[in-house]
């Protein structure tokens, strides 16, 4: 009887033990497919020399904003920028796996924080991203949901940009090392279009050209 | 390879390992301290769950060469009164099923309770949330949780 018992419960134990870790397999796998599926070729940014045939000052600053925008609206820079206390994650920007909040200073949670997982820097072997200024951007700087012409009424704002003037904007934006992960994300993540040398000339260009947005 | 030393619960360990090692395998391998579980490898379950400076890290995701200094607190090395109220609990509660998960679970909770001595439902749900429990044990954990912390007031 204590014999069968045993049997019973060691092919419960091994049964047990062989879906949970085809549940660790399955969420291994689709973690790494899900990225996989939706890698795509580095686009480029056009230059800002491309723009000088616009000669209207407010039609050239639109347009050069909507060239930047390629980046702002990558998903290297919106799942950082969620709408909600919870980042998204991946190209396709799906909910943070596992659920992470922003807590205070965009820090995560007591316990929980993003160096938890995240640390100075890309860590392949696990596929975690890094960077020593890891965290989520302020609830004023949500991004996902908006328009470019929303975010971009935003990001002059300087209630809604961290009190930024537009200089300082330029210099973040071309200069930022959290910025400047966009474009070196690691494996299975596609980097921001074009270089933070090019979107940061870009926005300086934008800033030039009068610094108007787009529509809508 | 390169040459590391860690310092683990308050011991010095001299090893030999290739700088981007996740530190889960210096601390299970080349030390010796197998408390510390692996799960997953990316970060998506807790098991590995260890101190570095005194904050929870997932020892899976972390290259070993990025410790430096800083100390390191396993399973092994807990002694904190918020760690010896959380494993009273544990045993109180009969928390543990199978017990594959434990050890992250109890250094989550331990942390928790260092940061915040009376947390609430969301407080823990927040931050156990990220230590995956195959046997679905939350609910014990939970409990167990509140009645580490209330065993804190004194």
């Amino acid at each position: 009887m204590m014999g069968s018992f045993s049997l019973k419960s060691a092919m419960l134990a091994v049964a047990a033990g062989a879906f949970a870790t085809g549940i660790l397999v399955f969420a291994h796998g689709s973690l790494l497919s899900d990225a996989d599926a939706a890698i795509q070729p580095a686009l480029k940014l056009q230059p800002v020399t491309s723009f000088d045939k616009i000669k209207n000052k407010q039609q050239r600053a639109v347009a050069l904003f909507q060239e930047a925008g390629k980046v702002i609206q990558s998903p290297r820079c919106m799942n950082c920028h969620p709408a909600t206390e919870r980042p998204t994650q991946t190209d396709r920007m799906r909910p943070h796996q596992p659920l992470v909040v922003r807590g205070e200073g965009g820090l995560g949670a007591p316990g929980m924080m993003c160096t938890t997982c995240h640390r100075e820097a890309n860590f392949d072997a696990a596929g975690v991203p890094g960077n020593p200024k890891w965290h989520l951007a302020p609830e004023e700087m949500a991004w996902q949901g908006k328009s470019l012409g929303q975010i971009c009424e935003q990001i002059k704002d300087r209630k809604r940009n961290g009190d930024l003037t537009l200089a300082a904007l330029v210099k973040h934006m071309a200069e930022d090392d959290l910025v400047g992960w966009a474009w070196s994300p690691g494996p299975n993540r596609t980097p921001a279009p074009g270089t933070q040398k090019e979107f940061g000339a870009l926005i300086k260009a934008w800033v030039d050209a009068g610094a108007s947005c787009p529509k809508g | 390879m390169t040459q590391l030393t860690l310092k683990i619960n308050g011991q010095s360990h001299s090893i030999d390992a290739d700088p981007d090692m996740p530190l889960l395998w210096a601390i299970r391998e080349s030390v010796g301290l197998t408390g510390t579980k692996y799960g997953c490898g990316v970060a998506q379950c807790g098991a590995c769950t260890v101190f570095v400076g005194g904050l929870p890290v997932r020892s899976c995701s972390m290259p070993v060469s990025a410790v430096g200094a800083d100390e390191i607190t396993t399973i092994e090395g807990l002694k904190s009164k918020e760690a010896l109220a959380v494993q009273k609990a544990w045993v109180k509660l009969d928390v543990p099923q199978c017990g594959y998960c434990q050890s992250g679970q109890i250094m989550s909770a331990t942390s928790l309770l260092e940061i915040n001595a009376k947390p609430t439902d969301r407080d823990i749900d927040l931050a156990m949330n990220g230590n995956i429990c195959r046997c679905a044990t939350y609910v014990r954990i939970r409990a167990a949780i509140h009645d580490a912390a209330k065993s804190l007031e004194g």
